[in-house]
């Protein structure tokens, strides 16, 4: 088994750290794990994308050329990647900036409000660990004990604030999805 | 951990307590590392020269005293350390030369590339010489071969370059260090200071042609012993293939995703990579030619390893080539219809 999955947005919503934290977590798990962020001229405000792949075998290639699973922030990303994705696969979008919808109809979307939940939460910043909740829910490829310890070891915050909203935001995005 | 970092630190393992070099993208993470993490371990230096020039010329100056040292750069900054390296090659100096390859010629861009293969394996500076050559494919690879390369370069007295590009040197994967093998060399060459026993000179210009003709042929000698003691490559899924695919490094990898489909195609592929650059696995490739007719040269450049495949296989075999050159990384799926195309063309 070896799945792919894409995470894309502008640069500044935590795109990378979003591929990071959960490339350590199926590295705790026991994974065999890549994590590939895009480089480049990068600036706040323009696109960053980053493809972690996690698998029980020997990864060959960290490139995904078709992935999985597709976590989208923003609407450029939605149009840059929905062709990529597998037949089958999942969409994972934050609705509450997107309000396109992709016009296949052989994958499965989940249209996760995140900003709108963080911000109920106190901190609108957090939208990107609400939408690894939901991820997370449905994909089952790490447990959130074991992702949000991974979080906070990549954010290296010891901020007990910092923690707090991310838990919560966490719990809120899994809960959003139906099991 | 991300692969930058990784040489870092298995640098640091390995003993290396001398780091100069300059920035230039995508290798910054390693001075950056250096810079952090050398001052930690006593006897570390770290210094961000003036200029790659300077760096190359500082870590000449690091293992002429006997330390083991280390400089980082990618494609134009390789370029202007070629002075350096001749010299050090001249010199029989061992040093650790990283090489992330970025989309040539010229400045380029800074995306992943495996155009600086030619300079590589051909010494890269002026005069008669070699440096070896190791090309990871993967983030473990890092460490291992970065530990190697200093045990390389303190063996044989000689450069050792680690040639990656920026896509390994970006991304993460989860890597465990090996214990270092404890420091073996004959510090006869080591400049001491005054005072300390007979004088030694370190030195490159020896004007008597006879004398250097002399020197030539030592140096050729120590490269025949290293040609025929330290090739390196991975064979895999060779025993039934169709195809064979030689691709190193990131290549490698883009490959290997693509072999694993070519069976939903109906065509078994296996794949041969070299590990060391020069001296090139040339026996193992021809070895494998006695069994296998079928080889699918794919390099990220117009074809510069594709030389030694062909010098190595000497038309015991068809060659096939795909080459993206210019910082392009294809996706396996791009790769593995080329292949099947090629294979079907040829049927």
């Amino acid at each position: 088994m070896i799945v792919k999955t894409i995470f894309s947005g502008f640069g500044g919503q935590g795109v990378l750290m979003m591929g990071y934290s959960f490339a350590h977590g199926a590295m705790s798990e026991g994974y065999e794990v890549t994590y590939l962020p895009a480089y480049g001229a990068e600036v706040r405000g323009g696109t960053a994308n980053c493809t972690v792949a996690v698998g029980d075998e020997e990864i060959a290639s960290p490139i995904a050329s078709e992935p999985d699973y597709l976590v989208v922030l923003n609407t450029p990303s939605l149009y840059t990647f929905q062709n990529r994705i597998a037949g089958g696969g999942l969409l994972f979008l934050n609705s509450s900036i997107i309000s396109a919808r992709p016009s296949r109809q052989d994958m499965e979307v989940f249209a996760v409000p995140a900003s709108d939940i963080a911000e109920e939460l106190g901190n609108a910043r957090a939208f990107n660990t609400v939408m690894m909740g939901a991820f997370l829910k449905r994909t089952s490829l790490v447990k959130p004990e074991i992702y949000l310890k991974s979080l906070e070891t990549v954010m290296g915050s010891k901020k007990k604030a910092v923690v707090e909203i991310n838990r919560k935001a966490f719990s809120a995005g899994y809960d959003f999805l139906k099991a | 951990m991300q692969g930058n970092r990784i040489i870092g630190e298995a640098a640091i393992r390995a003993g290396c307590r001398f780091y100069a070099g300059y920035p230039i993208t995508p290798q910054n993470e390693i001075p950056e590392y250096m810079a952090e993490n050398l001052r930690k371990v006593e006897g570390g230096v770290f210094i961000q020269s003036e200029s790659e020039i300077a760096a190359i010329n500082m870590v000449a100056g690091a293992a002429s005293a006997g330390a083991r040292a280390m400089t980082s750069s990618s494609g134009p900054g390789i370029s202007l350390k070629q002075e350096g390296i001749s010299s050090m090659a001249a010199q029989e100096l061992p040093g650790v030369i990283v090489n992330m390859m970025r989309g040539g010629p010229g400045l380029g861009n800074i995306r992943p590339s495996q155009g600086d293969y030619f300079q590589a394996t051909r010494g890269g500076g002026h005069g008669d010489y070699r440096t070896i050559v190791l090309a990871p494919g993967t983030c473990q690879e890092l460490a291992d071969l970065t530990m190697d390369a200093f045990d390389l370069a303190d063996r044989y007295r000689i450069p050792v370059v680690l040639l990656a590009d920026g896509m390994i040197g970006q991304m993460m994967e989860p890597v465990v260090f090996k214990e270092p093998k404890p420091r073996q060399y004959s510090a006869d060459y080591v400049l001491k200071g005054a005072g300390t026993g007979k004088a030694k000179t370190i030195k490159g210009l020896i004007l008597d042609p006879l004398d250097m003709e002399e020197h030539n042929w030592k140096l050729d000698r120590k490269y025949r012993v290293i040609a025929a003691k330290e090739t390196r490559c991975e064979i895999f899924n060779t025993d039934e293939a169709d195809i064979v695919v030689v691709a190193y490094g990131t290549a490698a990898r883009v490959a290997k995703g693509a072999i694993k489909r070519l069976g939903d195609h109906g065509i078994k592929a296996g794949l041969f990579r070299p590990i060391s650059l020069w001296p090139f696995p040339t026996e193992e490739l021809r070895r494998l030619a006695g069994t296998r007719k079928e080889f699918f040269v794919f390099e990220m450049s117009t074809g510069q390893m594709l030389e030694d495949v062909r010098l190595a296989l000497q038309g015991y075999a068809d060659i096939a080539f795909h080459g993206r050159p210019g910082g392009v990384v294809p996706t396996p799926v791009e790769l593995a219809n080329v292949i099947v195309r090629q294979y079907r063309r040829d049927r």
